[in-house]
């Protein structure tokens, strides 16, 4: 059902834990099926220098948030608010079609992560 | 990924066993006359379909006459169901369980679009029916009672016999999906005072798409299907020669081996049970006792069904979940949910269901594996304990 990539994050998942000193968190939820996420950013000039994520969900959702940490390393914020739950699943090479909604958590705890980011350290900047 | 294979998903199909595929052969080869011809090569398939049949009565206490085999459970209930309903001449009243199997309980949801009311009796925190509801849920328009002899998610086996004699007490119609329970447990149909039982061949080591109704005698119940009259008209259509063999062939294995069998997985059973407690935040789905010999279901804190069957699969061990991850509707299994479990814990689920082949060292190898799995998954989840 899941493709190797898949299945080899779920073996592996890339950066999993809390991370000490993050600037930001990012929660979300899935109210249908119940999956959550959580991530965790340390961001250096506007970069993203650190990322992990703690994930209770099924194979799509951890699979999912390991890619995502994967793909927001060294980018930008701006660069990384882009990327969407879609942009996590075709880089996973695809998802059964009734697990891409438990793969939807990814981009949004992102975006939750960035904004918490946003409104601790640059409110003032732009305020 | 794993070269140790281990299955413990008996509740959702058992591997057909070599005596009864060995059976079953001939009937795919030389042996392919229609049972309905007249010819040599018709009748010799008659006499074995006959034969299957009372092998089929004979081991669940039954009349030949009172066996019409199927296509399967589904189709069993649906016929027992149906066809009750259809020979009412007015909208009447269905009794049944929450805890049913999709097979039951969708066949009443239609039958409600079709003016029929249909109670849904609750179960306790184990999965258990009580008799006396039963009873005070009897109406004057009520025409079948339909509850499941064992559950197939948490083996909870239910008070058939008592329900019986309540249904004979009171000269309604009773159904039970007998599926699960089959092979596994005596069942006698006299005894349990019922009416129609389904049954279903892969669930007992024998082939899929084949199953039986039993009908006892005088009940009466309107076809689903016409066609050519097979099955005395219950059931039309060319019978399904070579499963009914097997069907027959592996009832009579089953049956024979319930004795020891019953005794070998319970052990196996609750040893499972006893080592997976072991382990934190583990709890034990459905009745501690009243259950199904092969049957563990528990709910692991803090991760999610899903994501457990597919580390177990790394490990080469088959098992099956109620999560809403797992279930395709996104929603936990309705029989979880029945037994009062949030969300959560339904979502931990893990249903291991043992049968013919397992052995102690199996369970070695489970017990060996499981706490690794869940480890490693509640070091992923938010809500695990971190080390
Ligand atoms: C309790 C119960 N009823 C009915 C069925 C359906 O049986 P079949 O797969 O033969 O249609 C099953 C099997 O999943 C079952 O467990
Ligand atoms: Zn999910």
């Amino acid at each position: 059902m899941y493709n190797e990539k898949v299945v080899d994050h779920f073996n592996n998942p890339r950066n999993v834990g809390e991370l000490a000193d993050a600037d930001a968190v990012g929660e979300t939820g899935s109210f249908k099926c119940g999956d959550t996420m959580t991530l965790y950013l340390k961001v250096k000039d506007g970069i993203i220098e650190d990322v992990s994520f703690q994930t209770y969900g099924c194979g799509a959702a951890i699979a999912s948030s390991s890619m995502l940490t994967e793909m927001v390393k060294g980018k930008t914020l701006e660069q990384a608010l882009k990327i969407s739950n879609q942009d996590v699943a075709d880089e996973l090479g695809g998802l059964p079609p009734l697990k891409l909604h438990c793969s939807n958590l990814a981009a949004d705890a992102l975006h939750n992560a960035i904004a918490d980011y946003r409104s601790k350290y640059e409110a003032g900047k732009t305020g | 990924m794993s070269d140790r294979q281990v299955y413990m998903d008996h509740g959702a199909t058992t591997p057909v066993r070599e005596e009864v595929l060995e059976a079953m052969l001939p009937f795919l080869r030389e042996q392919y006359g229609n049972p309905s011809s007249v010819h040599a090569k018709g009748r010799a398939v008659r006499s074995a379909v006959e034969n299957a049949r009372e092998k089929t009565a004979l081991a669940l206490g039954a009349n030949t006459e009172e066996i019409y085999f199927t296509s399967g459970g589904t189709e069993s209930n649906n016929i027992a169901l149906r066809g009750a309903a259809k020979k009412q001449k007015k909208p009447g009243h269905i009794i049944t369980s929450v805890v049913e199997h999709h097979a039951v309980l969708d066949v009443c949801r239609d039958l409600e679009k079709e003016g029929h009311r249909v109670t849904y009796l609750p179960v306790d925190s184990s999965g258990l029916l009580d008799p006396a509801a039963v009873e005070k849920a009897i109406t004057p328009e009520t025409f079948i009672i339909s509850i499941m002899a064992a559950n197939n998610e948490i083996g909870t086996l239910q008070p058939v016999g008592e329900i019986g004699a309540i249904a004979a007490g009171h000269n309604i119609l009773f159904h039970t999906d007998a599926v699960q329970v089959t092979g596994q447990l005596p069942v006698d149909v006299k005894k349990l005072q019922v009416d129609l039982l389904s049954l279903s061949a892969h669930k007992f080591n024998g082939p899929k798409g084949v199953g039986a109704l039993y009908r006892r005698k005088g009940v009466k119940i309107d076809p689903l299907y016409r066609g050519g009259g097979q099955e005395r008209k219950l059931r039309p259509g060319t019978e399904n020669v070579p499963g009914i063999i097997g069907l027959s062939r592996a009832l009579e294995l089953s049956v024979e081996e319930i004795p020891r069998k019953t005794k070998t997985l319970q052990s196996l059973r609750d040893r499972l049970i006893r080592g997976l407690l072991k382990i934190d935040d583990v709890v034990l789905n459905g009745h501690p006792e009243k259950r199904l010999p092969g049957n563990v279901n528990v709910s692991f804190k803090y991760i999610e069904g899903e994501s457990i069957l597919l580390g177990l699969d790394m490990q080469g061990i088959a098992a099956s979940s109620g999560s809403a991850c797992s279930s395709g509707s996104l929603d936990p299994s309705h029989v979880l949910s029945a037994i009062g479990l949030d969300h959560h814990t339904a979502h931990g689920s893990i249903r291991f269901t043992m049968g013919w082949g397992n052995s102690e060292a199996d369970l070695d190898y489970v017990l060996d594996k499981v706490p690794g799995v869940v480890e490693k998954l509640r070091l992923i989840s938010p809500m695990g304990k971190s080390v």
